[in-house]
């Protein structure tokens, strides 16, 4: 069916059974209800977009900074000073500014960007637009989820300002560190700031995984049985699964951590000496049960980052190479297998804490058996292309460059999780170079392939392209060169989160390497506000967007008018009569959700 | 001045490159959508086998580099990081071919795939034969990785042999204390309140007689060379790691609950300089796990040496017991004013205890 027949069908259903609806006819739009207190889920999703892009431009910036320092011991940077006042005293930055640097860096971008920014905006936008469903389940229950997150913002941002600095002992937080604020100044205040910021967060993530099940499960429009759904939605069902069951267990770990910091319990603390302050009262409590408690959630978590990113990129793939996604049925059990294994492996980060060793083997089983679903997902992926047809697009570079960065990180997986290999590599530059690939980069490809292939259905222009092929092959050539030679300082057994490397023998070999990892981190951080500046210029003035569909695409959104407004669709939902990845089927280039099966077609 | 001239470059960069992908973005309307879309879809294709040669190329090169500069250059300094550098061997040729061949197979299916003009896809949704073998080989591949894994594993962390030495090792921010048992073999209880950073720095009990012979030193810790040592890792205040690269191994020092490593040192610290050919070679325990604002500088040596140097050392030593309290020194009884400047800190240690 053509875009503009589409177009037609439902300008006709307006007209003749569009009372049924009165959703965006009624309530009187004022600028606070539709940009700010807005209820609308798009909104609500380019509102966790944007907040996630200031993240991101601000933990990039830590990191800028922080490389800095490693890339170039020596030199002094008066300007440094300049921003940063008492943290860079002669235009070097100090230990407890780049400890604080490098927390912060991590915290913002796992927690603000890479859950925030990635499910938020995408859970948000995509969900009721691909199941046929005119907004969430509870629209007020959706606000609500982007005000706490904007909230959590607002205090670890003021955490940076405090006069002791923001907490600077790692993203996660382990005590007795981050319980003692005379161990470390940044256990003082920052960190009172850190846990209510990840408090206020975790109530966010919970408002908004509900209603995303919510939504999946009970308003699917008619015909949107399960397997009918687009992997996009599988994918982001099962993250708000992940998320709903573990965050709440980190939550029960920072409250425990709250406790022992202010009043006095001793959970996590035990026999514990600090300089100058002398022997705490504390007895009895264990701090590996924080690591526990942590990464219950923490291991999830990096499945909660990967998963959107997963499902994006199976839908991106499919549509751009004109051919159904490869075993649809296999891409949603193998979601299913990493989704419960994510939940059974989280002791893997814990093999050197002096964890009994037979419970340890477990979670080497366990976690290698990740790879198997993993290794199901890519074959696929490889699979969808072969004898395909594929666009370029700029959205379908990034989810290619998300499959590359995929099996370069998720490979050196099987080297971390086994804990044999572990107990050399763990907490070295190997592991910095394995979650960076697999989690980082490649997530952020994700939501880029997300962005590029959903901007003209978010703000009804195109990006520009141009630019965005400049974005993907510097980014990608880019984060190669930063992050596959940390590999290598891994196999030196350099230790992360180090300040200077210049006393060590076995580690101030890299001088070199690590300048060059810097300066192409800070070009690659360019090319980033190039991106971003594509983004906002094309809101604006970007090639207007003229056909309805305009990536030929079979999901429900592009039923949708160009720019729809509250509600999404003016007339009746659409009915769903066939799974979304009828591409290339019976000669035909494809068939939309919307199509009911003819008599003669094949089956499959 | 650099800073605003590297700025002015920067945002130069940034208007040329927007300028020329404004002016591309008109000529592609110019030329027709598809027309453009087709032709960037070659160049984009093209890229695709450019960045697989390039970087496989850069893969190479990065190795050519930097492998040199790795501990796999040279061998593991313990009979146990032997096995991990082995086990690491397999892992490396498992995981480098399934990554080249799925690399190739994707950037040049993209490139071969491309979007042509009368090119009929192939509809094909699911094959269960070619699922069902890309679940299977994978999971056999790894069912071999863990069981090697796991025999190392239970050997890494099973019991030491029956001749181990024993060394407990206790971090603190920022530096190592290390203790040796004495004669008798056996340390002797500790407390932590007893901590005295001047007198008693892990808190021992001086009424526990076994503690009496318990030598402790900072900083450098000194083994011998083919002998199995056992390590007893504790901390004082935050968790801290024991970080052995040249050994491969490592293990957490948490406060309050003790752990164990165990491992054979294989080369004297004298052999390793000339295997690496570094004259300055020293054996450096790092501490692995953030710590706080001292944590990269949180460093301890160790001294590996003959059965005979260590002998040596040893004999010379004496034990904490005795330099706490000097006067219970018989080798200290006669010059007076030894024992007037040391009665100072020998009084905090006896109030300490006393608070117990």
């Amino acid at each position: 069916m053509s875009n503009e027949a589409v177009l037609h069908a439902h300008s006709g259903a307006a007209t003749h059974e569009g009372h049924g609806d009165h959703h965006e006819h009624h309530h009187h739009e004022t600028f606070i209800s539709k940009y700010v207190f807005s209820q609308d889920h798009k909104m609500i999703a380019k509102q966790f977009l944007i907040t996630g892009m200031v993240w991101a431009v601000l933990g990039g910036l830590m990191s800028v900074i922080f490389r800095l320092q490693l890339g170039y011991p020596d030199a002094t940077f008066p300007w440094l000073e300049d921003i940063l006042g008492k943290w860079a005293k002669g235009g070097h930055i100090t230990p407890e500014a780049y400890y604080a640097l490098v927390t912060t860096h991590g915290t913002v971008l796992v927690f603000f960007v890479l859950t925030a920014g990635l499910s938020g905006t995408f859970a948000n936008f995509l969900i009721p637009l691909q199941v046929g469903a005119r907004d969430m389940a509870s629209p007020f229950m959706n606000m609500l989820s982007y005000w706490f997150f904007f909230a959590a913002s607002i205090v670890m941002l003021s955490s940076i300002f405090v006069e002791t600095g923001p907490f600077s002992g790692g993203w996660t937080a382990y005590p007795p560190l981050s319980a003692l604020g005379d161990a470390s100044p940044g256990s003082k205040t920052g960190m009172d700031l850190w846990l209510v910021s990840m408090a206020l967060f975790v109530v966010s993530s919970l408002l908004g995984g509900l209603n995303y099940i919510a939504t999946i499960l009970n308003m699917r429009t008619k015909g949107m049985s399960m397997t009918r759904l687009p992997l996009t939605i599988w994918a982001l069902f099962f993250t708000a699964v992940l998320g709903v069951l573990s965050f709440p267990v980190l939550f029960s770990g920072f409250i425990l951590l709250i406790f022992d910091r202010n009043f006095g319990t001793s959970f996590y603390l035990s026999d514990i000496f600090v300089n100058g302050v002398g022997a705490l009262p504390n007895e009895g409590g264990s701090a590996i049960l924080y690591q526990h408690l942590f990464w219950f959630l923490g291991h999830p978590e990096v499945y909660i980052i990967l998963l959107p990113a997963m499902g994006m990129v199976s839908e991106i793939m499919s549509v751009n190479a004109r051919k159904p996604i490869f075993g649809y049925m296999a891409m949603i059990g193998s979601l299913f297998a990493i989704a419960i294994l994510a939940f059974l492996v989280w002791a893997h980060h814990m093999f050197v804490t002096g964890l009994n060793p037979f419970l340890g083997s477990v979670f080497v089983l366990l976690t290698l058996l990740i790879a198997v679903p993993s290794a199901i997902k890519v074959f696929n992926w490889l699979t969808t292309l072969w004898r395909g047809n594929i666009r370029f697009t700029p959205g379908m570079m990034f989810a290619i460059g998300f499959v590359s960065l995929f099996i370069s990180g998720g490979l050196t997986g099987i080297w971390l999780g086994n804990s044999a290999l572990d107990i050399h590599l763990h907490d070295t530059y190997f592991v910095i170079a394995h979650f960076h690939i697999v989690m980082g980069v490649a997530s952020m490809f994700g939501m880029f392939a997300g962005i590029y292939h959903w901007f003209p259905k978010m703000y009804g222009k195109y990006l520009n392209n141009t630019m965005g092929y400049i974005h993907f092959w510097v980014t990608i050539a880019g984060a190669y060169m930063i992050f596959w030679p940390m590999h290598y300082e891994g196999l030196a057994g350099m230790p992360r989160r180090y300040y200077d490397y210049s006393i060590w023998e076995s580690f101030k070999q890299f001088v070199e390497l690590n300048r060059f990892i810097s300066t192409v981190a800070m070009i690659v951080f360019a090319v980033q506000l190039l991106f971003l500046f594509n983004f906002f210029y094309s809101i604006f003035k970007g090639r207007k967007v003229t056909s309805l569909n305009p990536w030929s695409s079979n999901t429900l959104e592009w039923t949708t008018p160009l720019r729809p407004g509250h509600g999404n669709w003016p007339g009746e939902i659409p009915e769903v009569h066939r799974w979304p990845y009828d591409y290339g089927k019976d000669g035909q280039d494809f068939i939309p959700q919307t199509t009911p099966v003819g008599e003669d077609e094949s089956h499959h | 001045m650099t800073i605003f001239l590297t700025i002015a470059v920067i945002a130069l960069i940034f208007i040329v490159i927007f300028q020329i992908a404004k002016a591309s973005e008109y000529v592609s309307l110019l030329k027709g959508e598809d027309v453009s879309r087709k032709q960037n879809n070659k160049i984009n294709g093209f890229l695709m086998v450019v960045f697989l040669v390039l970087g496989l190329f850069g893969v190479w090169y990065c190795n050519k580099l930097l492998f040199g500069k790795t501990l796999l250059a040279h061998d593991a300094a313990s009979v146990e990081g032997a096995r991990v550098d082995s086990m690491l061997w397999i892992t490396l040729a498992v995981t480098g071919i399934v990554f080249i061949a799925t690399q190739i197979i994707l950037f040049w299916f993209s490139y071969k795939y491309q979007e042509k003009e009368n090119r009929r896809v192939f509809y094909f949704p699911h094959d269960n034969k070619l699922e069902a073998l890309w679940t299977i080989v994978p999971a056999i591949v790894l069912t071999v990785l863990v069981i090697i894994g796991l025999r190392n594993w239970f050997l890494f962390t099973g019991e030491p042999p029956k001749d181990a030495m024993v060394v407990e090792v206790t971090g603190k921010q920022f530096g190592w204390i290390f203790r040796y048992p004495g004669k008798d073999g056996a340390f002797g209880k500790k407390y932590f309140k007893n901590i005295d950073p001047a007198t008693n720095t892990l808190g021992m009990i001086w009424e526990d007689q076994l503690g009496h012979d318990d030598v402790v030193t900072e900083q450098t810790m000194y083994l011998v060379k083919g002998k199995p040592v056992k390590l007893i890792i504790g901390s004082r205040d935050v968790i801290h790691d024991v970080g052995l690269s040249q050994f491969r191994l490592k293990m957490d020092a948490v406060p309050g609950i003790p752990t164990t490593m165990w491992f054979t040192p294989k080369y004297t610290t004298k052999e390793m300089k000339e295997i690496t050919n570094n004259p300055n070679f020293v054996y450096e325990i790092s501490c692995d796990q953030m710590c706080g604002n001292g944590h990269y500088s949180m460093k301890g040596v160790i001294e590996v040496i003959d059965q005979e140097e260590f002998d040596v050392w040893q004999a010379k030593q004496k034990p904490q017991y005795l330099v706490t309290f000097p006067d219970k020194d018989p080798s200290n009884a006669k010059p007076a004013d030894t024992v007037k400047l040391a009665t100072k800190p020998s009084e905090a240690a006896i109030k300490t205890v006393a608070k117990l």
